[in-house]
C-alpha cells in the first residue's frame, strides 16, 4: 500500500512534457565592492538551459563551484535569480496558474548537512508535520502522516518520534529530511550532495531508499552529487556543470560509455579504477581551478582543454544535440563550429 | 520492502528536554545556586517588604537622627531624618530592584523586535534598523542614561524610559546577530521550502532557537541597570525623596559619611550584594547553556 | 586593507551627523521652556519675544540645527547661559581634568585587570583562577560612586591620608604636575579603575586561555620554546585585543565619569554636565554631550585603526 499523504497533485502536462524546463537561467552574485574600482561579479549560474523529464533521475555533476547548489536553490526558488523562466509542468512558477506556494507542495529538497537540515528545537515528528500543517492539515492528522513516513523511510516512530536531532545519527536524521520531503507528497525531490556526508555503508542505504521512494511515490529526483559513481547509479540521465555552465547534458548510460565534451571525458577518467593493471599517469585535468570571477573568454573550459583551437578563444559554444537527448556545447561537435575536427555542416 | 535501523544503546536513553538539561547543570554549581537564593530572596524582600518591616520608612525624628549600628530599637542605625534604616533598606528594595529590572525587560522585548526583525528581513530594513540603533549605540551608556534623564526630568517613569532607551541596542545586536546565523541554517530554508509564511517561519523556527542567547545576555545587564538606575537617584535624576530607594539613600546620605560613616554606605552595601547575584547568577546561566552537544 | 580603513572612515560620518542629530533632539525634547532659566520671573513679554530671537528659540528646528552644527563646526558652541563664557572653552578645560582622571584609572585599570587575567589565564581552572575571576566579577559588580564613597570614609575621614574632593588645593585651578594635585588624583583615579580592571580581567583571562588551548601552542613547546618564549608570544596575540578594550573602556570612562566626579567634586566634564541639567543650561549642556560623544565615537575609530593595523585578519574578514 502506498502510504500517500491526502494531498494530491494532478498531472496537467501529461506523460511527455517535461516536468521541469528551465530557460535562460542566471544568476550572479555581487562581490563587495572596493572604492573606486567597479564590482566585481561572481557569475555563478551564466544563462543555463535544462529540462527534467517525468519520473527520470536526473543526476548533476561538476567540480566544486560550477554552480550545481545555486541551481539547486534558485530551482526551489530560495534565492531569487537574476533572469530565467521556470516551466514546472508546463506552467510559469508565481504565476497565476501556479502561485508559490503551490508550487512549494510540489517540489522538495533535501541539502548535505543534515544537522543543519533540522531545527535542533523541535523533535522528529514537529519538524516533518510543520510542512503540511502550513498546507492546512490538522496537527492530528499531520502527526500521524509523520508517523506513518517515519516508518517508511526506516524509522520506528514510537522510538524515533519523539527525538531531538543531536540524538540521532547522521543517516538516521537524512533520512527524517527525506521523510519531511515527502510530507507533501511533492513530485519532484531535489537532493543536493544528500549522502555525500555520509559513511559509505549508511550511503547505501539511504540511496537503496531513495530508488525505493521513487518507485512507491512516482518521485522525479534531481540527483546533485560529486560522486561520479553513485551519480551514475542512480540516474537516468546526467547533466555536467562547468563554471556557471552546462557543458553535456544526456542519457547516463550513453554519456558515461561515451563522453562527448572534454570536461566530461576528463571527469570521468579522474575516476579511479578498481582494476591494479590501469594506472593513472597523466592527470586529465592541467591548469589552474576555474575562477567564477572573470571567466575566460570563449569556450570557458579552452585554458584546460587538450583540444582546444582559435575558436575556442572566440566564441561561447552553444548546447547543441548530437544525439537523441544528448547535447554538449563544445565546439569539436557543432557542425560547421570551425574547430578544424568539426564536423563540416 | 523498508529497511528499519536499529537504534544504538546510546539513543535508546531517555530523550531529554533541552530546559531540563540546563536546569540540572545549573544546579551543580554551588555558585550560581547560591546567587539564584540571594535573588529570590531580594525578590521575596521586594514583594512582601513593607509588610514585615519593624518601622514606619517614613516616620522621621529628629532627636534620633544619625544613630549607629547596633543604637536601641534600631539594628541598624538611623538616617539624616531619624528613620530607621534597617526598614528603609528592606522597602527601598522594592524601587530599585523595580528600577532595575524593569528597564531590561522593556529593552529584551523591544530590542529583541527590533533585532529579529532586521536580522531575518535583511536588506534595506535592516540597514535602516541597525544604522539607527548604531547612533545610539554610539553614546556611552551612562552618558545616554544621564543625558536623556536629564532632559525628560526626574522620576520614576522618566528613568524607566531613559534606561530602557540605554539598554535597547546593546539587545537589538546581539538578536540581529543570533538571527542572521539561524537565517542562514539550511532548516530555514527548509520551512521557506515548504511555502510557509516569514512570520510563521518565525514563530515557530526562529524564535525558539534566539530567545535563549538573547535571554541570557539580557540577564547580564540587570546588574549594570540596577547600578545605573541607583546612580541616577544619586544625582538626583531618579527616585524622589521621601522613596525609599538605595542610590537616592546614598545621596541624601552623603554628607553623613563624616558622621556616621558606615550607616551612610549601607545602601551601597545593598546594591552591590545585589549586583554580585545577578552577575554570578547570569555567569551561570551563560555556562550551563554554552556547552551543548 | 586601505580599502578596509577607507570605508570605515568614511562610516564614522553618518555617525557623527546622527549622534548630533540626537544630542540636538535630546535637549529639546526637554519639557519646559528654555529661557525660564535665564529669564526673571515677572520679565516683560518683548523682553521675552527678544531673548527668544537672540538665542533663536524661535526658529523651527530643523533650523535651529542646522544652524547649530554650522557655528559648531566652527568651534562655536554657543555661551553657557549660566556663566556667560564660551561652552567649547568651558568643555575644554573640563575635558582637561577628566582625561587626566581616566587615563589614570585606565592604566591603573589596565595593568592590575591584565595581571589578573593573565594569572587566571595561564592557571586555568585552578584556585588562582577562581579567586582572580571572583575579584574581576567584583570588579564589575560595585557601584563605583559607592565605593568612592568608602574610600572616601577609610582614606579621608578615618586614617586622613588623602583629601575628600577637588581637583588642587587652589579647588579647580590650573592643575600642577606635583604632589600636592597628585594627592587629590588618587583616590578618584583608583574609584574610577575598577570599573575598567574588571572588565580587562575577564578579557584578557579568556584571551590567554584560548591562546594557550590552541593546538599550536603544543606544537611550540614539541619544539623545544621556553616557557618565556610562550609567554612572550601569548602577550604578542593577546595585546591587540587587550588594547582594543582598553581603548574602549578609557572612551567609556570619559564619557561616564559624572558619577564619579560628582563624589569627589572634581572639576572635569561629568561635573559640567551635572550643573548644567541642574541649572537647565542648555548651550552648556548640548556643548558637552556633543564633545563627550564625538570623543567617543572618534576613540572607537582610532581603536578600530589600530586594531586592524595590528592584526590584519580583521581587514580581510
Amino acid at each position: 500500500m502506498n502510504n500517500a499523504p491526502p494531498i494530491h497533485h494532478v498531472d496537467v502536462g501529461g506523460k511527455s512534457p517535461p516536468l521541469l524546463r528551465v530557460r535562460r537561467l542566471r544568476k550572479h552574485f555581487p562581490l563587495k565592492g572596493e572604492l573606486f574600482r567597479p564590482r566585481k561579479v561572481v557569475r555563478a549560474v551564466d544563462d543555463i538551459e535544462f529540462e527534467v523529464l517525468k519520473g527520470e533521475t536526473l543526476g548533476v555533476v561538476g567540480e566544486s563551484g560550477c554552480g550545481k547548489s545555486t541551481t539547486a536553490r534558485l530551482l526551489m526558488q530560495l534565492t531569487p535569480a537574476d533572469g530565467g523562466e521556470f516551466l514546472f509542468d508546463g506552467q510559469v512558477i508565481g504565476g497565476r496558474e501556479l502561485p508559490l506556494k503551490e508550487f512549494r507542495r510540489q517540489a522538495q529538497i533535501v541539502f548535505q548537512d543534515s544537522f543543519a537540515s533540522l531545527n535542533p528545537r523541535l523533535t522528529v515528528l514537529d519538524s516533518i508535520s510543520f510542512g503540511p500543517q502550513v498546507h492546512g492539515v490538522s496537527s492530528a492528522e499531520a502527526r500521524k502522516l509523520a508517523q506513518d513516513l517515519l516508518d517508511r523511510v526506516g524509522l520506528d516512530p514510537v522510538r524515533f518520534g519523539g527525538r531531538y536531532p543531536h540524538e540521532l545519527s547522521g543517516g538516521q536524521r537524512q533520512r527524517v529530511n527525506i521523510a519531511r520531503a515527502l510530507a507533501l507528497n511533492p513530485r519532484l525531490v531535489v537532493l543536493d550532495e544528500a549522502v555525500s556526508a555520509l559513511d559509505k555503508s549508511v550511503e547505501a542505504q539511504v540511496l537503496n531508499l531513495l530508488q525505493d521512494l521513487k518507485q512507491s511515490f512516482g518521485l522525479t529526483y534531481v540527483f546533485i552529487s560529486h560522486d561520479l559513481n553513485v551519480v551514475r547509479y542512480m540516474s537516468d540521465r546526467v547533466m555536467v556543470m562547468y563554471l556557471g555552465e552546462v557543458v553535456e547534458i544526456g542519457d547516463s548510460e550513453s554519456l558515461f560509455a561515451n563522453p562527448r565534451h572534454p570536461y566530461t571525458a576528463a571527469l570521468l577518467s579522474s575516476i579511479p579504477s578498481m582494476d591494479p593493471d590501469q594506472r593513472t599517469e597523466v592527470p586529465a585535468l592541467s591548469g589552474d581551478p576555474p575562477n567564477p570571477i572573470n571567466p575566460p573568454p570563449g569556450c570557458r573550459f579552452h585554458p584546460r582543454c587538450a583540444h582546444a583551437s582559435a575558436i575556442c578563444h572566440q566564441a561561447v559554444p552553444a548546447l547543441t544535440s548530437v544525439s537523441l537527448h544528448h547535447r554538449v556545447a563544445c565546439h569539436l561537435h557543432i557542425r560547421g563550429s570551425g574547430h578544424p575536427q568539426a564536423p563540416i555542416g | 520492502m523498508s529497511t528499519h535501523v536499529a537504534a544504538t544503546p546510546l539513543q535508546a536513553a531517555a530523550s531529554s528536554g533541552y530546559w531540563r538539561t540546563v536546569l540540572r547543570r545549573l544546579g551543580r554549581d554551588p555558585v550560581t545556586v547560591g546567587a539564584a537564593v540571594v535573588i529570590l530572596l531580594l525578590l521575596l524582600l521586594a514583594l512582601l517588604g513593607s509588610h514585615i518591616t519593624p518601622a514606619d520608612p517614613y516616620a522621621s525624628s529628629i532627636l534620633k537622627r544619625l544613630k549607629p549600628i547596633g543604637f536601641a530599637g534600631h539594628p541598624l542605625g538611623t538616617d539624616e531624618l531619624g528613620r530607621d534604616m534597617l526598614t528603609r533598606l528592606m522597602v527601598g528594595s522594592r524601587l530599585s530592584l523595580f528600577m532595575g529590572i524593569t528597564p531590561v525587560l522593556l529593552a529584551f522585548s523591544i530590542g529583541s523586535f527590533l533585532g529579529i526583525l532586521a536580522g531575518y528581513r535583511g536588506g534595506l530594513l535592516n540597514t535602516l534598523i541597525m544604522r539607527t540603533i548604531d547612533v545610539f549605540y554610539a553614546f556611552p551608556s551612562v552618558l545616554l542614561a544621564i543625558a536623556l534623564s536629564g532632559a525628560l526630568g526626574a522620576g520614576i517613569t522618566n528613568s524607566l524610559i531613559s534606561l530602557t532607551i540605554v539598554f535597547i541596542p546593546p539587545i537589538a545586536r546581539v538578536a540581529e546577530s543570533v538571527t542572521t546565523q539561524i537565517r542562514n541554517r539550511e532548516f530555514v530554508d527548509a520551512a521557506r521550502a515548504s511555502g510557509a509564511s516569514g512570520f510563521r517561519i518565525v514563530r515557530v523556527h526562529v524564535l525558539g532557537n534566539v530567545l535563549s542567547p538573547i535571554f541570557v545576555y539580557a540577564t547580564s545587564l540587570i546588574a549594570v541597570s540596577m547600578i545605573l538606575a541607583s546612580g541616577l537617584s544619586f544625582l538626583g535624576l531618579g527616585v524622589k525623596p521621601p522613596e525609599p530607594e538605595w542610590g537616592l539613600m546614598l545621596n541624601t546620605l552623603r554628607t553623613a559619611i563624616y558622621v556616621q560613616p558606615w550607616v551612610a554606605a549601607l545602601p551601597g552595601v545593598m546594591i552591590f550584594i545585589t549586583s554580585i547575584a545577578f552577575n554570578l547568577f547570569s555567569d551561570g546561566l551563560r555556562n550551563a547553556m554554552e556547552i551543548r552537544s | 586593507m586601505l580599502n578596509y580603513l577607507l570605508q570605515r572612515l568614511i562610516y564614522t560620518l553618518p555617525i557623527m551627523l546622527g549622534v548630533s542629530i540626537v544630542c540636538f533632539a535630546l535637549v529639546h525634547l526637554a519639557p519646559g521652556d528654555p529661557l525660564v532659566s535665564i529669564l526673571p520671573p515677572d520679565a516683560s513679554a518683548e523682553l521675552q519675544a527678544k531673548l527668544r530671537e537672540l538665542y533663536g528659540f524661535d526658529r523651527s528646528y530643523p533650523e535651529q540645527f542646522l544652524a547649530w552644527v554650522g557655528r559648531a563646526l566652527q568651534g562655536d558652541l554657543g555661551n553657557s547661559i549660566a556663566s556667560g563664557r564660551p561652552v567649547a572653552q568651558e568643555v575644554f578645560k573640563a575635558v582637561g581634568n577628566t582625561l587626566r582622571l581616566a587615563i589614570f584609572a585606565t592604566i591603573i585599570g589596565f595593568f592590575l585587570g591584565s595581571l589578573f587575567g593573565f594569572v587566571a589565564g595561564y592557571f586555568q581552572h585552578s584556585w588562582i583562577d577562581r579567586f582572580a575571576s571572583m575579584l574581576s566579577v567584583l570588579g564589575v559588580s560595585v557601584p563605583h560612586y559607592w565605593l568612592g564613597m568608602v574610600l572616601v570614609i577609610i582614606f579621608s575621614s578615618q586614617l586622613m591620608w588623602l583629601p575628600p574632593g577637588g581637583a588642587g588645593p587652589g579647588g579647580s585651578g590650573d592643575w600642577q604636575w606635583n604632589l600636592e594635585y597628585m594627592r587629590h588624583l588618587v583616590l578618584p583615579a583608583l574609584t574610577m579603575s575598577v570599573i575598567p580592571m574588571g572588565i580587562i580581567a575577564r578579557t584578557v583571562r579568556a584571551l590567554v586561555g584560548d591562546i594557550l588551548h590552541q593546538e599550536f601552542i603544543i606544537g611550540l613547546r614539541a619544539k623545544g620554546m621556553t616557557n618565556l618564549g610562550i609567554f612572550l608570544h601569548v602577550v604578542k596575540n593577546a595585546a591587540p585585543t587587550a588594547l582594543a578594550v582598553m581603548g574602549l573602556q578609557l572612551g567609556y570612562l570619559l564619557g561616564g565619569s559624572i558619577l564619579i566626579e560628582t563624589v569627589f567634586s572634581w572639576p572635569g566634564t561629568g561635573f559640567l554636565l551635572n550643573s548644567a541639567i541642574f541649572q537647565r543650561d542648555l548651550p552648556l549642556l548640548q556643548g558637552t554631550i556633543l564633545i563627550l560623544a564625538m570623543f567617543f565615537v572618534l576613540l572607537n575609530l582610532i581603536v578600530d585603526i589600530i586594531q586592524t593595523l595590528l592584526d590584519p585578519r580583521i581587514a580581510r574578514s
